[in-house]
C-alpha cells in the first residue's frame, strides 16, 4: 500500500519539506497551509499556484522552493490549468498523481471562480485548496469578496469614520458545495491536526475536492507574528469561522463552540478592525448568530430525516 | 480519401491525424464546427483524446498549457473575441515554450459586433510569441495541422502555433479535400517527446518568475527559437512533400513575381482572387504578380525583399488596420524592404473589414493604381470625400 493509506497525524507527519526555503513573511498562514498540505499529499503531487503570494515567495528562478512538481498558473487559471494537467495524465494512462491547487481568496472567490466552477462541474479529479487571508495581500492588502465586513484594506480604508469593507464574505464553501462536489471542507491553520484529517479525507474521494482554509496574514491583518495561530483559533471560538465538511451530498458542521468567545477580543487585536465601534461589532455578532441559527436548523432537519 | 467537406472539417481531420492527447473546446462562431467535428470523432472512437468542455477561452488555453506541461499533445481552437479573451494565456504558452497548436477562425472584433471575417483579431496579437500561419484553402488547413505540430514540437522551436483561417470564406466553404491515411500521418509526425514537462524522478518547478537580468535572457531565447522555426518549417514542408506528395511554398508564395513590375502582397483567402486577376492581367500584357505571405511570424523579411527586388510598385492588400497608422502587414513589409536597402514604391489597401466583400474589379483597380503615384493608404470601397471633416 502507498504511504497515503497510513493515517498521518502530528506524530507521523513526514519530515520531508516540499515547500522550503521560500521568502514568505514571518508568521504567514498561507505558507503554513501549503507546507502541511504537501507533507500530507506527498511527492507524487503536482502543485498549481496562481500568481499571488505563494508564487511570489516560492517561485523565483533560480530560487525555487517546491520539492514536488509545481507550476505557476495565470491568476484566473488555477483550476483550468489543473484541469489540463489532470486531462494530460489521464490521456497518457497515468492515474497516481495528486493534482493540488493553492490559490488565495482573490484567486479563488473572485478572478478564479469561473474556472473553479467549471472544474467542479466536470468533476475533474483534483484537490483545490483556497488559503484565505481575506484580502489581496500580495499586491498590498486590497479588498476581495472574502474580506469580512468591517475590515480595513487599502481599497476599503477606514478613514473619516468609514467602516472599511461594507460587504460580507462571499459564502464560498456553500457555493462550492452547491455544485454537488465530492468533498469540501473548511479548516484553519490554527488546527493543523484537523486540516491533516480533512486532507486525508479529501484524498479518499475521487473527483473534485475543495478545502477552504483560513490563513491569517500578520501583515494584512495587523497581527503580532506570534499571534497568527492563536487568532486563527479565535476565529473559530468566536463562531465567526465555521468549521464544516460537505460530502455524500450533505453538510456536516463542526461542533458549536457552546459559548462563543468574545468577538471584541478577536477584533481588537487586529489592526484592520481597530476602528470598529461597539455598534458595528454588535452587527458582526448578529450576522454570526443568524448564520448559526441557519446551521442549527439544517442540522436538526438532517437528524430528523 | 478524397471527399467534399468544409474548411473546418478538413482542419478537424488534420488534428485527428495528429492524435492530440487533450482537446479543450469552447464554441465561438465561426470556429464552432471544428470542435463539433472533433467531439464527434471522439464519441465515435475515431480519435482517442481527452475532450474537455471548458468554461471559457481563457480556460481553453490555460487547460491546454497545463496538459502540455505533462508532456501531452494539445489542441484548442478559437476566434475573434475568444482569442482576445485568452490573450493572457497566449503569452503564457509562448513564454513557457508549450507547443500548443490552435486554430483561429479569423473574424472581426467588436465593436461593432460582427461575425464575419477580417484579420484584425490575430494581427492585433502578432507580438505574443506564437507562430502565425495563414492558410488559403481547406486542403492546406488539413495539411498544416500536421506541419504545425511537427514545427511547434521540434526541440529547436518549442513555440506555440496558430493556424489562421478566414472566417466563413475558408471555415464554412466546401471543397474537395484529400484526407490522408493515418499511417502516412504517423510517418510524418513523430510523437511529442520533451523535457519541458513535470518529472517525478526529478521534480520541476515550471512557469516560474524571473528577475530583470535573467528574464531578458529568457525572452531573447524565445526570439531565437521563433527565428529557428524558419528553417524547421522548410524541413517540415520538404518531408511533407516526400510523404504526402503535396509541396508547399514555405514562408511566402511567389506567384509570377520574377519578372513582375507590379505586385500585390496579401495574405489568406483573398490570395486566390488576386492570383486569378494576375493571370488575367498577364494575358493583357501587364507584368503583374502576387506575393502571398503565409507566415506573419516568424516574419519572412528576407524572402519578401528578395522577391520584391526590382519591382516598380507594390500594393499591400490586407484585412486589418492599426488605427492611427496603417495596415500591420504593410508596416512589416516596408520594414523588410528598408532593411534590405530597397526603395520600392509601396502603398496600402485596407479591405474586407467586418467581412466586406473584395471584388475582382477592386483588385484590378489596385493594380492599375500601382502604375501611377497614388495615395499611400487606401480603403477599398470607401469614398473619403463623404467622410471629410
Amino acid at each position: 500500500m502507498t504511504e497515503r493509506s497510513k493515517t498521518i497525524n502530528v506524530r507521523t507527519l513526514s519530515d520531508d519539506e516540499l515547500f522550503y526555503g521560500h521568502k514568505a513573511c514571518p508568521g504567514c498562514g498561507g505558507s503554513l497551509a501549503v507546507r502541511i498540505a504537501l507533507k500530507v499529499l506527498g511527492k507524487k503531487s503536482v502543485a498549481v499556484i496562481p500568481a499571488g503570494c505563494m508564487s511570489a515567495v516560492g517561485f523565483n528562478f533560480p530560487q525555487l522552493s517546491f520539492g514536488c512538481n509545481s507550476i505557476i498558473s495565470t491568476f484566473a487559471g488555477t483550476a483550468s490549468m489543473m484541469t489540463g494537467i489532470v486531462a494530460g495524465y489521464k490521456a497518457q494512462g497515468i492515474d497516481d498523481v495528486t493534482v493540488v491547487g493553492f490559490a488565495g481568496d482573490g484567486g479563488t472567490a473572485d478572478i478564479g471562480i469561473q474556472a473553479l466552477s467549471g472544474a467542479i462541474h466536470r468533476n475533474d479529479n483534483m484537490l483545490y485548496i483556497c488559503y484565505d487571508n481575506e484580502a489581496y495581500m500580495n499586491t498590498g492588502i486590497q479588498k476581495s469578496s472574502l474580506t469580512p465586513f468591517g475590515a480595513a484594506t487599502t481599497t476599503s480604508p477606514a478613514v473619516d469614520g468609514a467602516i472599511g469593507s461594507l460587504s460580507d464574505k462571499k459564502n464560498l464553501f456553500e457555493i462550492v458545495a452547491a455544485h454537488g462536489i465530492s468533498y469540501a471542507a473548511t479548516a484553519t491553520v490554527g488546527d493543523l491536526p484537523d486540516f491533516m484529517r480533512k486532507l486525508q479525507k479529501a484524498s479518499s474521494y475521487r473527483g473534485t475536492r475543495f478545502i477552504h482554509i483560513l490563513s491569517p496574514c500578520p501583515l494584512g491583518w495587523g497581527l503580532k507574528t506570534e499571534d497568527m495561530v492563536e487568532v486563527a483559533r479565535e476565529a473559530v471560538s468566536t463562531g465567526l469561522w465555521i468549521q464544516a465538511e460537505f460530502y455524500d451530498g450533505e453538510f456536516h458542521y463542526g461542533k458549536h463552540p457552546g459559548t462563543f468567545t468574545d468577538v471584541n477580543h478577536y477584533v481588537r487585536r487586529q489592526k484592520r478592525f481597530v476602528h470598529l465601534s461597539d455598534e458595528v461589532i454588535k452587527k458582526i455578532e448578529k450576522a454570526r448568530d443568524e448564520k448559526w441559527l441557519h446551521i442549527n436548523r439544517y442540522t436538526k432537519q438532517l437528524e430528523r430525516s | 480519401m478524397r471527399t467534399f467537406i468544409s474548411g473546418n472539417e478538413a482542419l478537424a481531420h488534420g488534428i485527428r491525424l495528429a492524435r492530440p492527447h487533450v482537446i479543450s473546446a469552447y464554441p465561438i462562431t465561426p470556429q464552432t464546427t471544428v470542435v463539433e467535428h472533433l467531439s464527434s470523432m471522439c464519441s465515435a472512437g475515431k480519435l482517442t483524446a481527452e475532450f474537455v468542455h471548458v468554461e471559457s477561452e481563457h480556460s481553453a488555453l490555460s487547460c491546454a498549457i497545463g496538459a502540455s506541461a505533462t508532456g501531452a499533445r494539445t489542441f484548442t481552437a478559437t476566434s475573434s473575441q475568444g482569442l482576445l479573451y485568452m490573450a493572457e494565456c497566449l503569452h503564457y504558452a509562448a513564454g513557457g515554450r508549450f507547443p500548443v497548436v490552435m486554430m483561429n477562425a479569423n473574424r472581426s472584433t467588436a465593436l461593432p459586433w460582427n461575425i464575419y471575417g477580417d484579420q484584425r483579431d490575430s494581427m492585433g496579437l502578432l507580438d505574443q510569441g506564437w507562430i502565425q500561419l495563414y492558410v488559403e484553402n481547406a486542403q492546406e488547413a488539413l495539411d498544416m495541422s500536421l506541419v504545425a505540430y511537427r514545427v511547434a514540437e521540434d526541440s529547436r522551436v518549442l513555440t506555440p502555433f496558430m493556424i489562421n483561417m478566414d472566417g466563413f470564406v475558408l471555415t464554412h466553404t466546401y471543397e474537395v479535400v484529400d484526407i490522408p491515411d493515418q499511417e502516412l500521418a504517423d510517418r510524418f509526425l513523430p510523437s511529442y517527446v520533451t523535457d519541458n514537462r513535470f518529472d517525478f524522478d526529478s521534480p520541476k518547478s515550471m512557469a516560474f518568475s524571473v528577475g530583470p537580468e535573467q528574464n531578458f535572457r529568457f525572452k531573447f531565447r524565445e526570439h531565437q527559437a521563433m527565428n529557428r522555426a524558419k528553417k524547421v518549417i522548410a524541413e517540415a514542408e520538404k518531408s511533407f512533400a516526400e510523404v504526402f506528395g503535396r509541396q508547399y511554398t514555405g514562408l511566402v508564395e511567389n506567384y509570377r513575381c520574377d519578372d513582375a513590375e507590379y505586385v500585390i502582397v496579401t495574405i489568406g483567402s483573398v490570395s486566390g482572387l488576386v492570383r486569378s486577376v494576375v493571370d488575367e492581367l498577364r494575358r493583357d500584357g501587364v507584368a503583374a504578380g502576387l506575393l502571398k505571405i503565409r507566415y506573419m511570424r516568424p516574419f519572412p523579411d528576407a524572402e519578401i525583399a528578395e522577391i520584391l527586388r526590382g519591382v516598380k510598385a507594390v500594393g499591400v492588400l490586407e484585412k486589418d488596420i492599426s488605427f492611427g497608422y496603417e495596415g500591420t502587414v504593410f508596416t512589416n513589409v516596408n520594414s523588410a524592404l528598408q532593411v534590405a536597402g530597397l526603395s520600392v514604391r509601396t502603398s496600402n489597401f485596407i479591405g474586407g473589414l467586418g467581412g466586406a466583400d473584395i471584388s475582382r474589379e477592386q483588385i484590378r483597380d489596385i493594380f492599375q493604381s500601382l502604375e501611377s503615384d497614388g495615395r499611400r493608404l487606401n480603403f477599398l470601397g470607401i469614398n473619403r470625400e463623404e467622410y471629410d471633416d
